[in-house]
């Protein structure tokens, strides 16, 4: 009998042409791009250099749309260097022939959200994305790594990617969530448990019978903010429920080819003994919702506790840290994270722009009037249509939350929507670092239903006291 | 790409962990075409006051607005993928990073631009980042192709690296041009890659 193997040492062996000094080659099925991989188109042109498959390259523009005031298309984004980005990146994806989902396109959206809706990514595909949250795809059963510009436009010349093959970890996560707390609760439980860069080096499975309770969307965050624990992949095997989810979408296969592909997708579960290099365990009946109190995301709690006290931290590095955290934030030791007062409300972003995060924020906001300037912005055109069909944009307009246009708005704040210095939002996104939405933000990340129990309470609010 | 072989310069301590892309690009300046802004984009929010009058940054003064290494704590470039970030070090003048541990993707990014992002243990960095408190402006010296770094007081600590990623740097190797040597052989394992998933319609369509 073959040795047993884990789906990532799969999903490696069916892409690797060959090694060369202790380097693989492998072969790269689908590459993503945003209007920040000019830089690698630059590249491309520098060399004289062509696109080697663009068949195989999809383009977003999401980083640098606006999320209002589109009727004018293009010429309505008021700042020339952020329209110029848009607009330079259409021109490229034009004259290189690669897909294009550009601004006016009816299924414009974040470059992990379209490709899943559009059935570009399926199960067993090695996907490369000009973008650290890439991993998302990894929700497929898929190898997905963020690269940077130069190995992008590698990609494009090649249609293929030097790696070192990722040691693995197991994060298994069983047991039952409790009222209130979703995916997101549960990877920023994880991320403060092992740490900011507790998976670097690792592509990490996530398993257990809390993640194949997750839906599509669920694992899709969890799987969004890998890199957030240093990881640069991280990937759930795929089942029934993610075939579903792929079945009748544009680009997925259709009749025989469909049967086929099944036949192939069902043996990409990891094997039976297979080891890995690392094995974390999670107990998701004792996670609580839970928001960030820092500048880091490792610094996280349940919204039921308080800033931590510097003065009780032995390890003096950790004290420090903790120190410029608390300070940077602007929040008192022992304070209640409760009683954190915010100035705005961001639902939206890869993380948690989905349906489902749009649906659960819905839920929330029907019990109030926003308190402070909430904005929901869906994560794609497709994502926005589906709400305003279910009527959640109704709902949202009634709690006096802004409805917007898709995109990566002030997750990434370059697009013009961003903090002014000392605000403080409470975000669904996936990074707190200081100055992230805005020179001297201030963010605490958290879940949609959170944000939205923030939005009409004003400071961060545990959502189970709301919808009981 | 410009080589790497060996470097004495003016080395930087820098104390805190986790410093991310954002800090090191931040984000807004990610539209700027490569070239010498990025030597002002460096750290910009720690740098400058939001009127843009410097602040006490220690890289905005002499000695270390000289620097060519940064000596820092663990996970040096977490975070987004912005090979931005690599840009701004490089165009100030930095050309190899000293951490006990670095993001993935930005240690990949620093490769394919002739920067060299070392990997020394915690107690070694946090050594050689005393030493350059004690003595302002002292230089610390890397040789790559013996892999050693020679610290302040003379010291020479041994470090590890891929040997591909050291070649490549010696001799400021273009990364594509070595994949297209092997352009039959991607070419060959496309044609068996595709034949055994012939529900790879979508794809396949641009072959």
């Amino acid at each position: 009998m073959n040795k047993p193997q884990t789906i990532i040492e799969k999903l490696w062996n069916s892409h690797h042409i060959l090694t060369d000094e202790g380097e693989s080659l492998m072969y790269v099925d689908v590459a993503l791009a945003q209007e920040n991989t000019l830089h690698a188109f630059t590249e491309l042109e520098k060399t004289g250099r062509q696109v080697l498959k663009p068949g195989q390259i999809y383009a977003f523009t999401d980083h640098y749309v606006p999320t209002t005031g589109r009727a004018k298309g293009t010429d309505g984004i008021p700042d020339i260097g952020i329209r110029n980005m848009v607009i330079d990146m259409q021109d490229m994806a034009k004259k290189y022939g690669v897909t294009l989902f550009g601004m006016a396109h009816e299924q414009q959206g974040i470059m992990h959200i379209v490709p899943p809706e559009q059935g570009i990514i399926q199960p067993g595909l090695f996907v490369i994305g000009n973008d650290s949250h890439t991993s998302t795809h990894g929700a497929f059963g898929c190898l997905a790594y963020g690269v940077g510009a130069s190995e992008f436009a590698h990609v494009m010349a090649t249609q293929a990617l030097w790696q070192r093959k990722p040691k693995t970890m197991r994060v298994t996560i069983d047991g039952e969530l409790g009222f209130g707390v979703t995916a997101k609760d549960v990877i920023l439980a994880l991320i403060a448990q092992i740490g900011v860069d507790g998976a670097t080096g690792h592509a990490i499975e996530y398993a257990g019978s809390t993640i194949r309770n997750l839906s599509m969307e669920g694992r899709m965050t969890i799987c969004n903010m890998s890199i957030e624990a240093g990881a640069r992949v991280g990937l759930i095997a795929p089942d029934d429920k993610t075939f579903a989810y792929v079945e009748g979408k544009p680009y997925a296969p259709k009749g025989k080819a469909w049967t086929q592909a099944l036949e192939a997708w069902r043996a990409l579960a990891t094997d039976e003994g297979a080891a890995f290099d690392k094995e974390v365990k999670l107990d998701a009946s004792k996670i609580a919702p839970t928001a960030t109190w820092g500048i880091s995301p490792e610094q996280a709690l349940p919204v039921t506790g308080v800033v931590p006290d510097p003065a009780g931290i032995k390890d003096a590095k950790k004290r420090s840290e903790y120190e410029t955290a608390i300070e940077y934030m602007g929040l008192r030791a022992g304070m209640a994270l409760q009683d954190i007062r915010l100035d705005r409300v961001f639902i939206g972003s890869c993380t948690n722009g989905r349906i489902e995060d749009l649906r659960a924020a819905a839920a929330v906001a029907k019990h109030g009037k926003a308190q402070v300037m909430t904005w929901v912005v869906p994560g794609s055109m497709a994502v926005k249509r589906q709400a305003e069909a279910e009527g959640l944009d109704q709902v949202f307009i009634k709690a006096g939350f802004e409805w917007r246009d898709p995109g990566c708005s002030l997750c990434t704040a370059i697009n013009g929507d961003n903090l002014q210095p000392g605000e403080r939002c409470a975000s669904t996104s996936n990074r707190n670092f200081r100055n992230r939405q805005g020179p001297g933000g201030r963010t605490h990340l958290l879940s949609p239903a959170m944000a939205a129990a923030a939005a009409i309470k004003g400071h961060l609010t545990d959502v189970r006291e709301i919808i009981k | 790409m410009q080589p790497f072989t060996t470097l004495t310069a003016i080395a930087v301590p820098m104390h805190e962990a986790n410093i991310d892309t954002n800090q090191l690009c931040p984000t807004r300046f990610n539209k700027v075409p490569r070239g010498p802004k990025y030597r002002e984009i460096l750290f910009y929010d720690s740098r400058f006051k939001p009127d843009g009058t410097p602040t006490e940054f220690m890289l905005n003064a002499a000695p270390y607005d000289q620097s060519g290494i940064i000596v820092a704590d663990r996970n040096f470039g977490c975070g987004s993928s912005r090979e931005t970030a690599v840009y701004a070090l490089y165009e100030f003048g930095i050309r190899c990073v000293i951490a006990p541990s670095f993001g993935d993707i930005f240690a990949a990014n620093c490769a394919k631009n002739g920067l060299l992002a070392l990997t020394l243990p915690e107690e070694q960095c946090a050594a050689i980042r005393r030493q350059l408190q004690d003595q302002p402006g002292a230089t610390v010296s890397v040789d790559l192709a013996a892999q050693t770094v020679t610290d302040v007081q003379g010291k020479a600590h041994k470090f590890e690296i891929h040997e591909v990623r050291k070649r490549c740097l010696l001799e400021g190797l273009d990364d594509i041009a070595r994949t297209q040597q092997y352009s039959d052989r991607i070419a060959g394992f496309e044609n068996h890659y595709y034949k055994d998933r012939p529900w790879l319609g979508a794809a396949a369509r641009s072959r």
